[in-house]
């Protein structure tokens, strides 16, 4: 029987391969993608104790706002990259490196 | 429509007026392209005073909570309505005499700075998980792109990229932090986590993964107040941005970001009996005793790296991260002495600092450079911003008669009345490092000599604005009794459903 434990060790795993995912990867569309794993745990776990726990659809509701927010943010964020790849012509961060001291 | 939203919207007014105006200059700005310039900017400057207005309208309201317990309307969160849209306003005025900016088409610029506004306010209000992530995504991803406002300049570009990356991990972790909060309270609202709280939800094995969940959102609030060591992207932001936002950066987000965290640690984390002023601790987590670190370490941290740095906005941007640790020292005092010396802070913080940008702003625009060696000689070249520039950087350090030592004088002596008199004495001693790099400034300006003798001009604009922040951070201390009245009446957190 799949219980509360299960999800929540689904979603903890999917969170530290993407705090991962964003500590080694040198491309900025990586790092998006780890980010994306990251809310994408967070959305798991609300989903199973809104079922399992507190029994209320507020934790579902929660779930699509941040569903929604993560669009709003992949989409600046892509336009982000995408400027730097004009001016840089790549979009590996360690050519992103003239402000540091 | 429901009776109770009808009369929650007639006390929803700064919001429904900053959303009206968002929504006016990006109409403005796309229908009458011959005038859009001055349009709007004057859209923009009229929707941020009216929202201002209906702000301070607000206050003596009975407190209460706005659309079934979503947002909060204290004492409190009325403060931080007119403090954020001021700070807002004060921005919005010294865009156009910013040579950065001026030269591009600012319709996007003024609707962005309104839409981060509307959401800061939102947000300092917020008494709901849900509410409190929404808005403080929606500060995050209007900065971004106010960051990256220069979107052909490498700087710009590489700072937005980094304060993006940054920001999308430190909410990301909050968001998860929250939803394990969530799981083991099951509510969003914070008044109704602390009732779980009470009955001994989190008790047990289970306040090993409460701490775990409160350090995760402290990354979230962390990065909006750039405390230690969710400070990483503060001083690349605060030198790749331009200037007017590095400004709008350092003040509005940061003031946000003490306002929610204040809101959700007393009213979410702590109880508190009507009327005395005094929390009390409901959580089994020790949440003070983590924000007493994380302030000696961001003040520490802040002031020492400040000193070897010779960019105005890296050093700048170093100084903004020792104050939030200062800040950082009101807010872990569990009474409304506490809460009360961050207010007073802030409103200090938000002349000295803003001034200070100003006269970045103004020589910036002159010489074309940020290195303090470019300060030297100011004095002859130009007498009003040197005096004006030693002034906020006095200040800065907490010298009486300004303003900032009325600030500081506030956070130590909450701390000292607390018995944290140590952490004030680490404060003290920090104050004396930190004299180190403002008195820099003040001797490259006046002492130091520089081959380069022209005037530096001073438009009529930034004159005013310049003597809007000088006179009260020269003479605030003056008006004491009014500040302490004004914070004094402004502690007041609602603690219902």
């Amino acid at each position: 029987m799949i219980g509360l434990s299960h999800y929540l060790i689904v979603s903890a795993a999917l969170f530290s391969f993407g705090i991962l995912c964003v500590l080694t990867r040198k491309n900025a569309i990586n790092v998006l993608m780890g980010i994306e794993l990251i809310l994408n745990a967070a959305n798991l776990n609300l989903v199973a104790f809104s079922k399992y726990s507190s029994g209320k659809i507020d934790g579902q509701i929660f779930a699509i706002f941040i569903i929604v927010v993560a669009a709003a943010e992949a989409a600046v964020a892509l336009a982000i990259i995408l400027s730097m790849y004009r001016i840089l012509r790549s979009v590996n961060l360690d050519r992103a490196d003239t402000l540091k001291g | 429509m429901n009776p109770q939203i009808l009369s929650d919207l007639k006390q929803f007014h700064p919001e429904i007026i900053l959303t009206a105006s968002v929504l006016l200059v990006v109409i403005g700005d796309i229908a009458l392209v011959r005038i859009r310039r001055t349009l709007t900017f004057i859209l923009a400057a009229a929707g941020l005073i009216a929202a201002l207005i209906a702000g301070i309208r607000l206050f003596g309201q009975d407190p209460g909570t706005l659309f079934f317990g979503v947002l909060s309307l204290d004492p409190m969160s009325v403060f931080f309505k007119t403090f954020l849209i001021l700070t807002s306003l004060f921005i919005l005025f010294s865009v156009p005499g910013s040579k950065e900016l001026s030269r591009r088409n600012l319709g996007e610029f003024y609707a962005l700075l309104l839409g981060v506004t509307l959401a800061m306010v939102l947000l300092a209000a917020s008494a709901d998980m849900l509410m409190l992530y929404l808005a403080l995504e929606t500060v995050s991803i209007g900065s971004y792109i106010l960051v990256g406002y220069l979107r052909n300049e490498r700087q710009s570009n590489e700072a937005s990229l980094k304060y993006l990356l940054f920001g999308a991990i430190a909410t990301g972790t909050m968001l998860y932090g929250m939803t394990v909060i969530y799981g083991l309270t099951g509510t969003t609202k914070l008044a109704a986590i602390r009732e779980a709280f009470l009955q001994g939800a989190a008790a047990g094995n289970n306040s090993a993964m409460l701490l775990i969940a409160t350090v995760m959102v402290l990354a979230g609030f962390g990065f909006k107040m750039a405390a230690v060591p969710f400070h990483f992207w503060c001083p690349d932001v605060y030198t790749g941005a331009p200037t007017p936002v590095t400004a709008f950066l350092s003040i509005g987000p940061k003031a946000a970001g003490f306002a929610v965290l204040m809101r959700f640690f007393f009213t979410g984390f702590s109880g508190s009996a009507p009327g005395t002023g005094m929390y009390s601790g409901v959580s089994p987590v020790y949440w003070n005793a983590i924000l007493i670190l994380i302030s000696v370490v961001t003040m520490t941290l802040g002031n020492i790296a400040a000193l070897r740095q010779e960019n105005m906005k890296r050093m700048l941007a170093y100084s903004s991260i020792a104050h939030a640790g200062y800040i950082l020292m009101g807010a872990v005092v569990l009474n409304s002495q506490g809460l009360q010396s961050v207010l007073v802070y802030l409103v200090t913080y938000l002349f000295m600092n803003l001034g200070a940008f100003l006269v970045v702003i103004a020589v910036y625009n002159h010489t074309g450079s940020f290195d303090l060696n470019d300060y030297r000689g100011l004095m002859r070249r130009s007498p009003f911003l040197t005096v004006a520039m030693s002034f906020f950087m006095l200040s800065l350090m907490g010298i009486p008669p300004f303003a900032g030592f009325l600030g500081k004088l506030y956070v130590f002596g909450a701390a000292v009345n607390n018995n944290l008199a140590w952490l004030a004495v680490v404060g003290a001693l920090n104050s004396v490092v930190a004299i180190y790099y403002y008195a820099r400034v003040i001797k490259a300006m006046v002492i130091e000599e520089s081959s380069d003798t022209t005037r530096v001009p001073l438009s009529l604009a930034s004159q005013i604005l310049l003597w809007l922040m000088l006179l009260p951070t020269a003479g605030l201390m003056f008006f004491w009794s009014g500040v302490e009245r004004l914070t004094k009446a402004s502690v007041a957190l609602f603690m219902g459903l």
